[in-house]
C-alpha cells in the first residue's frame, strides 16, 4: 500500500507522523509538537470539508487538507 | 530606568491574563486592545522601592518568526539594544501541555536571559489527571518554575518574590539546555567576534535569520550571509534538528516531572461544543445568530445612552450660553468646541458594545472557529480564514483590525486583508448612517420585529462586507505577490470569558478611541468654526449691509438669522464649499455638504460634528439637535427639503466606500512599510464612494 498522508485520514482515525514533504511547512509543524512518531487523531471537518481539526499531543491544530496533504503517516 | 521584565510564551498559554493580572490600570497600551500583535507595556509594583516595567509580547511557538507578530519576539530578544531588552525573562507555559511550551523556554534560557518559567493552568493540568512536580522541574531546567494561575491571581507573590531574586546582582544565569555540539565552532566564535556579543544561541540566531531582523543595516545581513555560506551552514536543516532534539531532551524532562495522577477522562466539553460549531448547518447558523445579536443589541441597546448624552450636550451648551456673554468666545466654545466634542462623546455607548463582544467572542475561543468555519470560502476570494478577525473587528475600527492582521504568515493574503479591511463599516460611520436614515427611512415595524431603520443600516454594512469580498478577489487577480498561503492554527479550549478582561479592553479601547480621535475632533471644530466665523477682508460687513438693504422689512430676529447664513457662505469655510461644488453637485451635494466632506476628509466622524457647527452658525435655533436642524433646511432651488431621500442615500453610500481616516492611513503605511499602499487604498475606495455615490444620486433623483 502507498503511504498515507494525514488529509487522507478519516473521522476518528488515529495514525503515527511518519515525515513531511515540505520543508518549510515541516519547521511549523515540527515546533507545534507535530514530530515524527507522535499520535495524531482526527477530530472534526470544518463544514466545507476543508480545513480540519486534529488533536496532537495534548492540544487541538487546525490545518488545510493542503497542508496536511504534506504529512506522511502510519498506522 | 526600571527594571525590564518580558512576558513570552505560545499563544492560548494566558500571558496576557498574567499581564492584565500584573499591571492591572497600569497600562500603556498605545495600540488599541484585542490580541497581542504589538508589544504592550505596564509598570508593576515589585516592593515599596522598586517599580518594574512588564513588556507583553506577542505568543509564538519558537524564536523562528513566521509571521509578523512573532517577528516582534526576536526583534526584542535578540537586540540586547531595544529599548524593550528584559533584564528577566518570564516564560509563561500551559502546564496541560508542557512539553510544547518548553521548547521556546529552553531558546529562552540559551540566550543567556533570567529565565524563570511560570506554569499557568496547572488546574486544568490537574483535571486532565496530570500531577506536576516543580521543584524537580526547577532542578532540571535550572531556573524558578513557579505554579500560577493567571485568572485567580494565585502565584501571583511567589511570582513578584522568583522576578526579585533574579533582579539580585549575584542571580546567576541558567546553563545552556542544548549543546551546540552539531555547529563548527569556528562559524559561532566568527559571528560572535565580528559582532561582538558573547552568547553561542545567539550568534546562531543572527547568523540563520540575518534577513528577518530589522534592527541590523544591510551591511551587517551581508556579512552574516558571507559568514554563514563561508562555513556551509544550513539554517532549515539546522533548525529543523534543533528543534526535534530540544524535543527529544525536554520531551525526558516533561515526562518525568509530570505524573499521570489516576485515569481521569480529559474534560470533553470543548469537543462537544465544537460538534455543534463546526457543525455544517448549525455551525453558520450559530454564527449568523451571534452576528444578530451583537449588531441588534448594539444598536438598541447603545440608543439610550446615546439619548442621554446628546440631551446632556445640548443642555451643556444652552447653560453655556446662558451664563457667559453673548460674543465670540461663548460662539467658539459652544459651536466649535462642545458641538465637536458632543459627537464624539455620543459614539462611547456604541464604541463599548462593540468591544465587549468582539472581546468576549476572542476571550471565550470562538474566533478561531470562526476562522476555521470561514477558511475555504474566505481563500475563494484571496483571503484567509485568519482575515476574519481582522473583518470582524473592523466594525469597531479599522486601525486595531489592520494591525490584528499581523498574525496572518502569508503576505499576499495580509496585504489584501489590510486593503479591503477600511471598506467595512467601522464605528465612525455609524453616526453618519444613523443621521441620514433617521432622516428619509421611516420608522416603522413590520412583521413585529423588523425596524426599517434597522434594515437599512444592516443593508448598509453588508453592502460594505460585500465590497470588501468583492475588492479581495479583484486584488488577488491583480496583486503579483508570490507566496503559499498558510492556515496552521493551534484551537484554543472553550473558555468562560472573564468580566475584568472584557472591561479592561473596553476601557483600552473607548480611551484610545477618546483620547486619538477626541484630539483630532476637537482641533478640526475649533478649525472649523474659526473659518467658517471669519471670511476675508471685509465681506462679513459687506454681506450684512447687503441683507439689511434687500430686506428692510424683516423683523429683527429674522434678519439676524439670513445675516449668519449669508456670513457663513461668505466665510474662508464657505467659499471652500463652494469651490468644490461643481465637482460634488453630480452626487446631488450642496457647498454646505462639501465643507463636511472636507473636514471629514481626515476623519469621518468629523462629519456630524462639522454638520452641526455649520448648522449652528447659521441656523435659527441653537438648542435644536443635528437631526432636526438637517430636516428642517430647505434647498432654495427646489424650495423642498435639502436632504431629499436621494441625497441622503448618496451620502449615505459615498460614506460606507470613502476612505476618509488618516488613522487608518498611517497604520495601512505603518503595517505595509510601503506610501504605494496606503496611495492604493485611498484612490480606489474614493473613487468606489464618487461613482458609487453618483449613480445612488442619479437613479433616485
Amino acid at each position: 500500500m502507498a503511504t498515507r498522508n494525514l488529509s487522507q485520514l478519516k473521522l476518528g482515525e488515529t495514525a503515527v507522523i511518519s515525515g513531511f514533504r515540505d520543508t518549510h511547512l515541516a519547521l511549523k509543524l515540527l515546533e507545534m509538537g507535530c514530530l515524527p512518531g507522535t499520535e495524531i487523531r482526527l477530530t472534526a471537518i470544518a463544514p466545507l470539508g476543508d480545513p480540519i481539526c486534529l488533536q496532537v499531543g495534548g492540544y487541538t491544530l487546525s490545518l488545510r487538507l493542503d497542508e496536511a496533504a504534506v504529512v506522511d503517516i502510519h498506522e | 530606568m526600571n527594571p525590564i521584565i518580558a512576558l513570552v510564551g505560545n499563544p492560548n498559554c494566558g500571558k496576557t491574563s498574567l499581564f492584565n493580572a500584573l499591571t492591572g490600570l497600569r497600562q500603556k497600551t498605545g495600540n488599541f486592545p484585542g490580541v497581542t500583535v504589538d508589544r504592550k507595556s505596564g509598570t508593576m509594583r515589585l516592593d515599596s522601592q522598586t517599580d518594574v516595567r512588564i513588556v507583553d509580547l506577542p505568543g509564538t511557538y519558537s524564536l523562528y518568526p513566521k509571521s509578523p507578530d512573532e517577528q516582534v519576539v526576536l526583534d526584542v530578544l535578540a537586540n540586547p539594544q531595544s529599548p524593550d531588552y528584559p533584564n528577566v525573562t518570564v516564560v509563561v507555559a500551559d502546564a496541560s501541555n508542557l512539553k510544547r511550551n518548553l521548547l521556546l523556554f529552553s531558546q529562552v534560557v540559551d540566550l543567556g536571559f533570567h529565565t524563570i518559567l511560570a506554569l499557568n493552568m496547572v488546574d486544568v493540568a490537574e483535571a486532565h489527571g496530570l500531577e506536576l512536580d516543580d521543584e524537580l522541574l526547577s532542578e532540571r531546567l535550572g531556573v524558578p518554575v513557579v505554579f500560577i494561575n493567571a485568572k485567580s491571581g494565585e502565584g501571583l507573590d511567589n511570582l513578584r518574590f522568583a522576578i526579585k531574586g533574579e533582579l539580585l546582582e549575584h542571580a546567576e544565569r541558567p546553563k545552556p539546555t542544548y549543546p551546540l555540539t552539531r555547529i563548527s565552532r569556528d562559524f559561532i566564535e566568527e559571528v560572535k567576534d565580528k559582532f561582538r556579543i558573547d552568547n553561542d544561541y545567539l550568534a546562531l540566531l543572527m547568523a540563520g535569520q540575518s534577513q528577518k531582523l530589522r534592527f541590523l543595516s544591510q551591511e551587517h545581513k551581508g556579512q552574516l550571509e558571507d559568514i554563514s555560506l563561508r562555513h556551509r551552514f544550513e539554517q532549515t536543516d539546522f533548525q529543523a534538528k534543533e528543534t526535534m532534539d530540544r524535543y527529544a531532551l525536554l520531551g525526558k524532562i516533561a515526562e518525568e516531572s509530570v505524573r499521570p495522577k489516576n485515569n481521569v477522562r480529559p474534560k470533553t466539553l470543548t469537543r462537544q461544543l465544537d460538534r455543534i460549531l463546526l457543525h455544517p448547518v448549525w455551525g453558520y447558523l450559530a454564527f449568523f445568530l451571534i452576528l444578530l445579536l451583537i449588531f441588534n443589541s448594539i444598536f438598541s441597546l447603545a440608543e439610550y445612552p446615546m439619548d442621554w448624552i446628546e440631551a446632556g450636550v445640548a443642555a451643556l451648551s444652552d447653560w453655556v450660553k446662558s451664563v457667559l456673554p453673548e460674543g465670540l468666545l461663548t460662539s467658539m466654545l459652544t459651536d466649535g468646541l462642545i458641538a465637536g466634542i458632543g459627537g464624539v462623546v455620543v459614539f462611547i455607548p456604541q464604541i463599548a458594545f462593540l468591544f465587549t463582544f468582539i472581546s468576549l467572542l476572542e476571550e471565550s475561543g470562538y474566533m478561531a472557529r470562526v476562522m476555521v468555519l470561514m477558511d475555504k470560502l474566505m481563500r475563494k476570494v484571496g483571503l484567509n480564514g485568519r482575515s476574519v478577525v481582522p473583518l470582524i473587528s473592523g466594525v469597531a475600527c479599522a486601525v486595531p483590525a489592520i494591525m490584528s492582521a499581523r498574525t496572518i504568515q502569508s503576505r499576499k493574503d495580509r496585504l489584501i486583508t489590510i486593503m479591503v479591511t477600511p471598506l467595512v463599516s467601522c464605528s465612525a460611520r455609524l453616526p453618519i448612517f444613523t443621521v441620514m436614515i433617521g432622516l428619509v427611512v421611516p420608522e416603522k415595524t413590520v412583521y413585529g420585529i423588523f425596524n426599517y431603520q434597522g434594515l437599512a443600516l444592516m443593508g448598509f454594512y453588508l453592502m460594505g462586507f460585500v465590497s470588501a469580498l468583492v475588492s479581495a478577489w479583484v486584488m488577488k487577480k491583480i496583486l503579483k505577490v508570490k507566496d503559499r498561503s498558510f492556515f496552521v492554527m493551534e484551537m484554543p479550549v472553550f473558555q468562560l470569558p472573564r468580566f475584568n478582561h472584557v472591561a479592561l479592553t473596553v476601557w483600552n479601547a473607548v480611551r484610545a478611541f477618546v483620547m486619538e480621535a477626541g484630539k483630532v475632533i476637537v482641533a478640526v471644530s475649533i478649525i472649523l468654526w474659526v473659518l467658517a466665523s471669519y471670511g476675508p477682508g471685509d465681506s462679513f460687513e459687506k454681506v450684512e449691509q447687503q441683507v439689511r438693504t434687500e430686506q428692510p422689512s424683516l423683523p429683527e430676529e429674522d434678519l439676524k438669522n439670513e445675516i449668519a447664513s449669508a456670513q457663513l457662505e461668505a466665510s474662508y469655510a464657505g467659499r471652500f464649499g463652494h469651490f468644490i461644488e461643481p465637482v460634488i453637485r453630480p452626487l446631488g451635494y450642496d457647498w454646505k455638504i462639501g465643507i463636511a466632506l472636507l473636514t471629514s476628509f481626515a476623519a469621518r466622524e468629523v462629519f456630524v460634528g462639522t454638520m452641526s457647527t455649520i448648522y449652528s452658525l447659521g441656523g435659527d435655533d441653537d438648542t435644536d439637535t443635528v437631526r432636526n436642524k438637517m430636516r428642517t433646511e430647505i434647498n432654495p432651488e427646489t424650495g423642498g427639503p435639502r436632504f431629499t431621500p436621494a441625497v441622503a442615500f448618496s451620502l449615505l453610500v459615498f460614506y460606507v466606500f470613502a476612505m476618509m481616516c488618516m488613522s487608518t492611513l498611517a497604520t495601512t503605511y505603518r503595517e505595509t512599510k510601503s506610501w504605494w499602499y496606503p496611495f492604493i487604498q485611498f484612490t480606489y475606495m474614493t473613487g468606489l464612494a464618487y461613482v458609487a455615490a453618483f449613480v445612488t444620486y442619479q437613479v433616485m433623483v
